[in-house]
């Protein structure tokens, strides 16, 4: 049997692994998506004061510690019983909205726009953020560059830093914003809104007018028919701060609509000896494997599945651009290349929503926090990551010292489809014994990235492509074959 | 002149070391026309077959963030180490093992125990635990050996100079790779990109005379938002903590937060948690042995907070297991 290794930073400085089987046929008889990390956050987080945990977590993950600091801040209210003041919740949402746009703009632009805006077949050379700023024009690059950097400085005029922030504490936040920040951030935002209006423009261009692009979106080879998962609001729809959990099954059926705190009735973590990352599955659906379909408990949660389950948006022209790419693309969206275009969707989501707090002028009120006076207990804490569901719970002892932390990461929630994914790709490119070289490392990379994975954000390459090696080995496990991204 | 040869790489960090050089915008751009990029995995796409070609020395300067915390980890240190001239420790991982250098109070077991066996979520009935090696119905699956405690790089290879900080502040950053460019570094072994002071000397909180008869947890109080922390009772590792994050510092006046010491030592201290029990000991208001030990036992966690970033290079002994790491 011949084994395909691709590493996707390089075999061994690698964060993340895959391993193609081909059986006697010479087609593929197995894939194996590997993630050699393991860091132990859960078990350190015992012994530390609850309150301290929202400035430990954000090290789980450098590009994204925004998200896990609010799901962290929700878990240590929750833990405290405390209640923050109105105010204090925009606050957080706001930041938040800002952390979506800096997320949302790097990932389109440096990791899918060049598959996209230079095509999948260009030479991998100039498929990359320095190729897509040559093909659309310098201006735009810095466009890119200034509304990304708006994310971060929106983030650090809130809360004090735009990197590992140390901004919520049990009952509110460390501090508020003044008039003239907010109005600062006012004028940032509507720039953001503008910018996301450019970027819709750009993907209905580029994309939504060259009938191959989607033809390949459509195409069967990143089709899976899995259960999907995010977060809504009151009125159903799309929210990344705060709201249920909904779950629809692979018809968009809604088959469980539930609170952060219920969440161990409805998600259980399978083990394998061959990945230290834990893969989650739906409880009541069961773990059957790495299998699509109704029967098996594999859920979704990112872009595309965050539409599949909310019956819209909740801001005009991101409602605007949904109501389009529901008519396109039919409901639920299976097609794994969507959260491209679900991503820039979200992109205008966060930026009209980041205005629409901006504007209000409550938010300048500076009683941002509240001490908490009940018993400490256990509690969860659930946002929605750029990259999937998050979830933080803590339990305590009665002076608040964590007992138990589990964490279920964005990325983690996906790790299951990221193989399916990547074995499907595989399976059309490799057809007995005949590997596809460019087009294998292509189409892997391409169904690898639409989930924007995060593995400590160890997956990310910012130019726009994983540095790929793929080795092929006989039988006997001798090297046969090495290909290699020139 | 040829070009500097730059090597960037990441072990067990979170990725944050690789955003702060890359915050640096104009100065990424400026790096690629001053110096040849031989690895930066998250940027590039070199390969580190290309590295272990090279001869020993081959490369100028390697900046390497995040801890030493499997087999994959140590290779890559120590293969660093002999093809680099000078090998910069990159941010809190790197120089003192960070955050993550807190699970050294726990043994490996205890880790995977609590992962794969007790957490709330887990369905695992038949006790499976990752290995390095696995046999799967169609071959063979390894990944790298989880060690039994995190180390920080200096512990494995020898450092030529530490670039504190969780993450490294960005002007710092720009700091230090000028330096390295215009080869205007000091002796071997100092601290590059930070301050020569200690927190609290750039802290614009005024300081009264600090005497301490209780001890509140942040979340305890509402607490003034100019005042010193520890003249209001809350910790804050400003006496022990090298300053350079920020002038002012963005945790205790631009985040309205006490410091946690990301930084690292301050300078000539060699042990952060030490150096911050005897700032300690010099405020607590009192002379009564009985009312020190209760005022002393009203402090959380003072493992986890004195050694925040930096227990895993402290003089500490690390929780041991059976097995060797």
């Amino acid at each position: 049997m011949k084994k395909i290794s691709i590493d996707p930073i390089t075999r061994l400085e690698g964060h993340g692994k895959i391993e193609i089987f081909l059986n006697d046929a010479g087609d593929v008889e197995n894939v194996y998506f590997q993630v050699p990390e393991l860091r132990g956050f859960e078990k350190f987080c015992v012994g530390r004061p609850v309150e301290e945990l929202p400035r430990i977590v954000t090290r789980i993950c450098g590009v994204c510690p925004g998200a896990h600091h609010m799901a962290s801040g929700k878990a240590v209210d929750a833990v405290y019983h405390a209640d923050p003041p109105e105010v204090t919740k925009k606050l957080r949402e706001m930041f938040y909205s800002a952390h979506y746009v800096h997320s949302h703009i790097a990932h389109f632009y440096a990791l899918a726009a060049p598959d996209f805006v230079l095509g999948p077949d260009a030479d991998p050379a100039v498929r990359n953020i320095l190729g897509v700023v040559d093909k659309v024009g310098l201006a735009v690059g810095g466009e890119v560059i200034k509304h990304r950097g708006y994310g971060q400085e929106i983030q650090k005029i809130i809360s004090g830093r735009s990197s590992q922030v140390v901004w919520t504490l049990p009952g509110g936040v460390s501090k508020g914003i003044t008039e003239e920040e907010r109005a600062q951030i006012e004028v940032m935002a509507k720039s953001c809104v503008e910018f996301s209006k450019f970027t819709l423009q750009l993907f209905d261009d580029v994309v939504l007018k060259n009938k191959a692009y989607v033809d390949l979106i459509l195409s069967e080879p990143y089709q899976m028919k899995t259960y999907y998962m995010g977060m809504v609001d009151q009125n159903d729809k799309v929210n990344f701060y705060d709201g249920k959990i909904k779950v629809v099954d692979p018809e968009g059926k809604e088959v469980a609509k539930y609170m952060a705190s219920e969440y161990l009735d409805y998600i259980a973590e399978h083990v394998e000896p061959w990945s230290y990352l834990k893969f989650p599955y739906l409880k009541k659906v069961g773990w059957k494997g790495f299998v699509d379909g109704k029967e098996s408990g594999v859920y979704r949660a990112v872009p595309a599945p965050r539409l599949n389950v909310a019956s819209g948006m909740a801001t005009p022209l991101a409602q605007e651009a949904y109501e389009k790419y529901i008519t396109t693309l039919g409901k639920p969206v299976h097609a794994t290349l969507a959260n491209h275009w679900a991503r820039v969707i979200e992109l205008m989501y966060a930026s009209e929503r980041l205005l629409e707090l901006a504007q209000d002028k409550s938010t300048t009120d500076p009683s941002v926090r509240i001490v908490p006076t009940a018993t400490p207990t256990e509690g969860v804490g659930v946002v929605e990551a750029p990259r999937g569901t998050l979830y933080h719970h803590y339990t305590t002892d009665k002076n608040g010292f964590v007992e138990k932390a589990n964490l279920i990461v964005g990325t983690t929630n996906n790790h299951a489809p990221i193989s399916m994914s990547i074995k499907k790709a595989a399976m059309g490119l490799i057809k007995k014994g005949q590997v596809v070289s460019q087009g294998l490392l292509n189409m892997v990379e391409m169904a690898f990235r639409a989930y924007d994975p995060c593995f400590s954000c160890a997956t990310h390459s910012l130019p726009g492509q994983m540095p790929m090696e793929v080795f092929i080995y006989d039988v006997n496990r001798k090297l046969v074959e090495r290909l290699e991204r020139a | 002149m040829a070009k500097l040869k730059l090597a960037i790489y990441w072990a067990a960090g979170c990725g944050g070391c690789d955003v702060a050089i890359l915050d640096t915008k104009e100065k990424v751009l400026e790096i690629g026309q001053i110096a040849d990029i031989v690895l930066w995995p998250i940027a590039t796409d070199h390969k580190y077959e290309e590295i272990e070609k090279m001869a020993d020395g081959a490369i100028d300067v390697c900046l390497f963030n995040g801890g030493v915390r499997n087999s994959e980890n140590e290779h890559l240190a120590r293969l660093l180490r002999a093809k680099s001239k000078i090998l910069v420790a990159f941010g809190a991982c790197a120089h003192l093992g960070g955050i993550p250098g807190l699970v050294n109070l726990f043994t490996k077991e205890e880790v995977f125990n609590c992962v794969f066996r007790e957490s709330q979520s887990i369905d695992n009935p038949n006790e499976v635990f990752p290995k390095p090696q696995s046999s799967v119905p169609e071959g063979e699956l390894s990944i790298p050996e989880f060690y039994n405690t995190l180390l920080p790089l200096k512990a494995v290879v020898d450092v030529d100079y530490y670039l504190p900080g969780c993450s490294p502040a960005v002007p710092q950053v720009v700091a230090a790779i000028d330096a390295i460019v215009k080869g205007d570094l000091p002796p071997k072994g100092a601290v590059i990109g930070a301050s020569e002071k200690t927190l609290c000397d750039e802290c614009t909180r005024p300081k009264e005379d600090r005497k301490i008869k209780k001890f509140y947890r942040p979340h305890e109080i509402i607490f003034d938002n100019k005042q010193c922390f520890l003249d209001q009772g809350i910790i804050c590792l400003g006496p022990a903590t090298r300053a350079g994050c920020g002038n002012p510092p963005r945790c205790t006046v631009l985040s309205n937060m006490p410091c946690r010491g990301c930084y690292g030592p301050a300078p000539k201290v060699h042990d952060q948690g030490a150096k911050f029990l005897s700032a300690l000991a010099s405020v607590i208001d009192s002379n009564d042995p009985a009312e020190i030990n209760s005022i002393i036992a009203q402090i959380a966690d003072p493992v986890g907070t004195f050694y925040r970033f930096g227990l895993a290079a402290s003089y500490l002994r690390w929780k041991r297991s059976n097995e060797k790491n």
